[in-house]
């Protein structure tokens, strides 16, 4: 019995189930704290019809751009989708359903979709194109619009380091949206660079409980650089 | 003269306080960082997850997993704090962020603003930009004042779909800094060298002249 230890010993077993037409929350920011390798097994797998709920959707040659290739997503839920070539050409064909959501209100879907709380009003995106259709309410005088949680069939996220329970460490930005994403899939699945031992983790340094992760696994990273600036 | 890409952040790096935590926006905005003035403490917020962004690293500091908003590497100021996306965007949709800069494809008398799509060409997505305009008090947005052929962007309404609605209160274009008030543009200051005629006749959206519009100073 494997108890509480999420480890899995191939990137095939932690994305064992996933199937056509399921909905994948990924974790990342532009090519920052991707599930690099999560993504390329979905690419070697060839799932088709994918729902994807990400901030972005990778670059031609990197990230979930990769899953366009195949024509493997159907629908894609992100805030900003501009670095993207083949993107753009599938969005233009209509091959591709664009759902454009705020930064916010996308993380705070995720946030809400692994809490448990079904939909919550935000002022951010009333009187624009976001909030047509969306039942308005006043507060306090402010005008705020419903929005509704994202939960995942399974959610794909990159972590810097775990204990083999699947509590997480991140690092820097490399934080991002992976652990509301880790939160707001059914299978929740995390590669790390580093996986300890139980107890070596200071239970005070955790930022996400294992409570949230099902599978577990390590990987190596190339962690592309999307905009490298640098001083004199 | 208008005023250049770096005039133009210099005059916006005016709007800092001492103490203030502070969101800027790519170009121009984030140009403001390089004038705040010696002995101000002003910390910088990103909204992939920073708070206290520091200079751009150099080539031995260049670390993968910290970029900021733009996506380019970055470094962390003394005290920089680093959080979650659902966190970042509750410091900027609970308020507080003190003050915000950012750009504009038009805003109107109205207080609205359209700055992330034209319907048409390719449709990039509004990133955090319809979270801090909905959620910051204090906002300037920072553009120009006509497009290339000389068309207002300071308009009765705007024409092109919101990122906010009602929300702008304050406009510095590369002519003048402007102020909305009930349905108008105030006209609190001019770039240096241009007459309020000329502001006026580029300004498609009421305008209030008061007596005393002051020339910039930067």
């Amino acid at each position: 019995m494997p108890g509480l230890d999420k480890v899995v010993s191939s990137y095939e077993e932690a994305l064992d189930g996933l199937e056509d037409n399921m909905t994948v929350v990924a974790g990342g920011f532009g090519l920052c704290g991707i599930p690099e390798n999560l993504i390329k097994e979905i690419k070697r797998k060839g799932t088709r019809g994918l729902t994807i709920a990400s901030n972005n959707c990778g670059t031609d040659q990197h990230g979930l751009g990769l899953l366009l290739e195949d024509r493997q997503i159907a629908k894609i839920i992100a805030s900003y989708v501009g670095e993207n070539k083949r993107f753009e050409e599938q969005m233009m064909k209509g091959e591709l359903e664009v759902v454009l959501t705020p930064q916010g209100t996308l993380a705070e879907k995720m946030r809400a979709g692994g809490a448990g709380i079904p939909a919550f009003y935000t002022a951010t995106g009333y009187g624009t194109p976001v909030g047509e259709g969306k039942e308005v309410r006043v507060f306090n005088g402010r005008h705020y619009i419903l929005e509704e949680a994202i939960q995942g069939d399974f959610s794909i996220a990159k972590a810097w380091k775990a204990d083999r329970y699947g509590n997480l460490v991140f690092r820097k930005t490399a934080r991002n949206f992976n652990p509301m994403a880790v939160t707001a899939g059914k299978i929740a699945v995390v590669e790390v660079e580093e996986i300890v031992a139980v107890g070596e983790l200071d239970p005070d340094e955790i930022h996400l409980p294992g409570i949230y992760v099902n599978r577990l696994i390590q990987g190596t990273f190339e962690k592309t650089i999307e905009q490298r600036t640098v001083r004199g | 003269m208008a005023l250049s890409r770096e005039q133009l952040a210099q005059r916006a790096a005016q709007e800092f306080r001492d103490g203030y935590y502070v969101n800027l926006g790519i170009g121009i905005p984030t140009l403001a960082a390089n004038y705040i003035p010696d002995g101000m403490e002003v910390m910088l917020q990103s909204e992939n997850g920073l708070l206290g962004m520091g200079p751009f690293p150099t080539e031995d500091e260049v670390d993968p997993d910290l970029i900021n908003a733009g996506k380019q590497t970055v470094t962390m100021a003394k005290g920089a704090a680093l959080f979650n996306s659902a966190e970042s965007f509750a410091m900027i949709r609970g308020g507080h962020v003190d003050l915000t800069i950012l750009g504009a494809f038009e805003v109107d008398c109205q207080g609205n603003i359209a700055s992330y799509m034209i319907p048409g060409k390719l449709i990039k997505g509004m990133g955090g930009a319809m979270d801090l305009v909905a959620g910051a008090d204090n906002i300037l947005v920072v553009m120009t004042h006509a497009s290339k052929h000389g068309e207002s962007k300071l308009l009765k309404e705007c024409t092109l779909p919101l990122t906010g609605k009602g929300c702008i209160k304050r406009v510095l274009t590369d002519l003048a800094l402007m102020d909305i008030e009930d349905g108008k543009f105030i006209l609190r200051e001019r770039a240096p060298g241009v007459s309020v005629d000329d502001i006026v006749s580029l300004t498609a959206g009421d305008v209030v002249v008061p007596e005393d519009v002051k020339e910039m100073s930067l």
